[in-house]
């Protein structure tokens, strides 16, 4: 047992023990600090290309599926109102808001793909949607993040029959009850048991929409 | 202080001082992170990791450090491992690191990790130090995927991903909510005291029924020697 | 040998009110509301309350103290969380509510007399949690009155097959369609919901005569249904557009289910009368906050199990002060 641990847990150092110098305690945190600092940036040099990846793929594959296999997709930024393919000198792609615009073999834009986010039942639903301005109807819908309550909220994520019905739906959405719709066009179905969290969605891609629609046809003018 | 063997410092953390069900300690990611199996199975081998490794360090420094600077040489020292822990579950796994969310980082303050090495690693031989936290850091993965296990069974139907029932089980829902590891974790408890008052009652019984069989039997002896 | 003498403790007089009376007479007054929900509901009624109660007592035979059955405190659990539930549920269901809320409402505080939730409620808020989506299926009213709703017979542990037509509550038809029911259904009970709510009417009779008997206390009721009536009277004058008039709110869901059974529990309810008036109103008061701005459309169950927790504290707070002793003194 070593001399400086006899005592129990949070015992005060005895009268008769040699003081220890504060330099010693800085230098004992200090270099370990040091140390730790030092692996740490290793591991996240080692790990981050495949965080990056991860986080690129899954995104990706969100546009894919909901814009449905595009040949490829431009980002587009946000910039002062209007959609830009180049960035900006200077500005921070981070810092943008952005959709991305799908194109078919023929080069062709097939449609938007464009992110949303409201609050749900739990926190807040994130999700991604296609959208073809041509139409006027949705591509697609993939949750991208979600907390709602497992079993039931989560069927918005997980219920293949509430997230087919945004494949071609016209845009405005309005949710009805199951078995209430009256055959209009842009009605879903909302879940038994998860009004909420169903609602949720349609109200965050009709939010998005209105306020992505001005910049779209903007950008289509520009680029027929 | 009582001489123990090697064997005796790897057991204790299993059963006898298990660190969730007798010390009631690391209660948060057993309540939290312990709806699946597989969460669970990622959590604890996270939580062990960092365990093993800070009571190696810790044990293997402890000359080194200044007494009144060991708990945030410690904290320190079990951060480090925490973050390696972190970012290596994102690049490996990262479905199961987004479902642990902000549990993995909390595991810098999980008092069993602390615990240890203030209790044990900072006072004990490196070897001594590492089997103790393997102990204890196995005590606390069998009790986590003991909690994962009866709330992925009941809550989803299935364990680590397969379907037990057939497509008609109805989930309890609760199961896999906060209030179903409250409810598990209290039921473990109430077995594992119960079970613990019965061997206690059974060991006392055999005690007193060896105290009074003895002078009879000494009696006895002394009948046939006669 | 005999003693001349018969040694007893006090009390020596005792009054003709026990515990067992008062529960029986309890029993005695939800068997009208059991009967209304058979009226509306059909056999489906008897099935469900039927197996809540046979759940409730059996786990307090088995796992309760000795004797604990013939209080008839177990039985009134059982019936009222029958009366708690949809028609349509599995039975199963029913039956492990109520064994939850013995086991975990009731047994394991001590028994009768312990508990701190009102174990009814706690078993419907473990189903609630458990089977969410069951326990908000409210079928619809077949062709024959002696017809089953919704599949009470699935099999224990299995989900209830899909049942094709379901009407809504008028509380959730007022939060998710905007649309409003007429007073008169809601007085007579021809609306959707769980068994032992709409049956308004005869709630409010049975309450009566349990107040008249004296086996409750009518001081949290008249607490809880003015302070509703208040409240949401107080809104519906704001913004009548948004907010529902004071009699929807009193005879739409559990209300008053709640307000004459439930809040009433002794041994769940504070023990002074300003204790009760306090309570009554703390209840109405959640009950409103959750219909009108919460996310579910009902909130009875939840708001009389967050005021069962404060009743120790109420207890505390209203204390009446010893005969005899000074304000002051009593602070100190």
């Amino acid at each position: 047992m070593s001399p400086g641990s006899v005592h129990g847990p949070g015992a005060p150092a005895p009268p008769d023990e040699p003081r220890t110098p504060a330099w010693r305690l800085l230098a004992t945190l200090g270099s370990g600090g040091a140390l730790a600092g030092l692996l740490l940036v290793v591991v996240y040099q080692l790990t981050l290309p495949r965080i990056e990846a991860h986080k690129a793929e899954a995104l990706q594959q969100a546009i894919e599926e909901v814009l449905h296999d595009p040949a490829r997709f431009d980002t587009l930024y946000l910039n002062a109102g209007q959609l830009t393919r180049e960035l900006p000198a200077g500005a921070d792609p981070r810092a943008l808001e952005r959709v991305y615009l799908g194109y078919d073999d023929a080069e062709t834009p097939v449609g938007f793909a464009i992110t949303a986010a409201e609050p749900g039942f739990q926190d807040v639903i994130r999700l991604i949607f296609g959208f073809d301005p041509k139409t006027g109807a949705l591509l697609g819908m993939k949750v991208l993040e979600t907390k709602e309550t497992p079993g039931l909220g989560d069927k918005i994520e997980k219920d293949s029959a509430f997230v087919s019905q945004f494949t071609g739906v016209a845009a405005p959405l309005q949710g009805v009850k199951k078995g209430a719709g009256k055959g209009k066009p842009g009605e879903v179905d909302l879940i038994t048991g998860a009004t909420i969290s169903s609602r949720t969605v349609v109200r965050a891609i009709n939010r998005a929409l209105e306020r992505w629609r001005p910049a779209l046809a903007a950008y289509r003018e520009r680029r027929p | 202080m009582k001489k123990t063997t090697p064997a005796a410092d790897f057991a204790r953390g299993l059963w006898r001082e298990n660190p969730v069900l007798i010390q009631m300690l690391g209660l948060c990611p057993t309540l939290a992170v312990t709806n699946t199996v597989a969460n669970s199975i990622a959590m604890s081998l996270a939580t062990l990791f960092v365990l093993v490794a800070s009571s190696f360090l810790v044990s293997s420094v402890k000359r080194l450090v200044p007494n009144q600077v060991r708990i945030s040489t410690y904290v320190l020292i079990i951060a480090t491992f925490v973050t390696i822990a972190d970012l290596s579950l994102e690049a490996l796994v990262p479905t199961i690191h987004k479902a642990l969310g902000a549990f993995v980082p909390l595991i810098v303050v999980n008092c069993i990790i602390l615990g240890r090495q203030e209790a044990f690693a900072s006072r004990n031989p490196v070897g001594r130090s590492v089997l103790d936290a393997l102990g204890m850091g196995i005590g606390f993965t069998l009790t986590l995927l003991l909690m994962g296990g009866i709330r992925e069974v009941l809550g989803n139907g299935s364990l680590l991903g397969f379907r037990l029932f057939g497509p008609r089980y109805e989930p309890w829902i609760i199961m896999i909510l906060p209030p179903g590891g409250f409810l598990t974790l209290g039921f473990i408890l109430l077995t594992y005291a119960w079970w613990r008052g019965r061997a206690a009652a059974a060991a006392r019984t055999r005690e007193l029924a060896a105290r009074t069989r003895a002078p009879a039997a000494a009696a006895a002896r002394a009948k046939a020697v006669s | 040998m005999t003693t001349p003498l018969q040694v007893a403790a006090a009390p020596h007089l005792k009054g003709e009110m026990t515990t067992p009376r008062i529960m029986w007479g309890a029993v005695g007054s939800l068997v009208p509301v059991v009967a209304a929900a058979t009226w509306f509901f059909g056999p489906s009624a008897l099935l469900v309350v039927g197996s809540s109660t046979l759940g409730a007592v059996t786990t307090e035979r088995l796992l309760g103290p000795p004797g604990a059955l013939g209080d008839g405190s177990a039985m009134i659990t059982g019936m009222l969380l029958g009366l708690t539930l949809p028609a349509g549920i599995p039975l199963w269901m029913a039956f492990l509510g109520s064994v939850f809320g013995i086991a975990l409402g009731k047994v394991i505080f001590g028994g009768l007399g312990f508990n701190v939730f009102n174990p009814a409620l706690l078993g419907r808020a473990f189903l609630q949690a458990s089977f969410p989506v069951a326990i908000t299926t409210w079928p619809g009213r077949p062709e024959s009155w002696a017809a089953l709703r919704g599949d009470n017979f699935a099999f224990p542990f299995a989900s209830p097959q899909p049942d094709v037509i379901t009407e809504a509550t008028p509380l959730g038809l007022r939060k998710f369609e905007g649309a409003d029911t007429p007073l008169w259904d809601l007085v007579t009970g021809s609306t959707g919901g769980s068994l032992g709510e709409t049956a308004g009417i005869v709630i409010l009779l049975c309450g009566a005569y349990l107040a008249a008997r004296n086996y409750l206390n009518w001081r949290t009721p008249v607490s809880l249904l003015a302070t509703t009536a208040v409240l949401s009277g107080a809104l519906h004058l704001l913004d009548a557009a948004r907010y529902p008039p004071p009699l929807f709110m009193l005879f739409s869901g559990g209300l008053l289910l709640g307000a004459v059974f439930m809040a009433t529990d002794p041994v769940t309810s504070p023990v002074t009368n300003r204790g009760r008036w306090i309570f009554g109103a703390g209840i109405a008061a959640l009950v409103v906050v959750i219909r009108v701005w919460g996310g579910l459309p009902e909130g009875v169950m939840y708001a009389i199990l967050l005021m069962n927790a404060l009743v120790p504290f109420i207890n505390r707070a209203t204390q009446p002060r010893v005969f005899g002793t000074r304000l002051a003194q009593a602070a100190t």
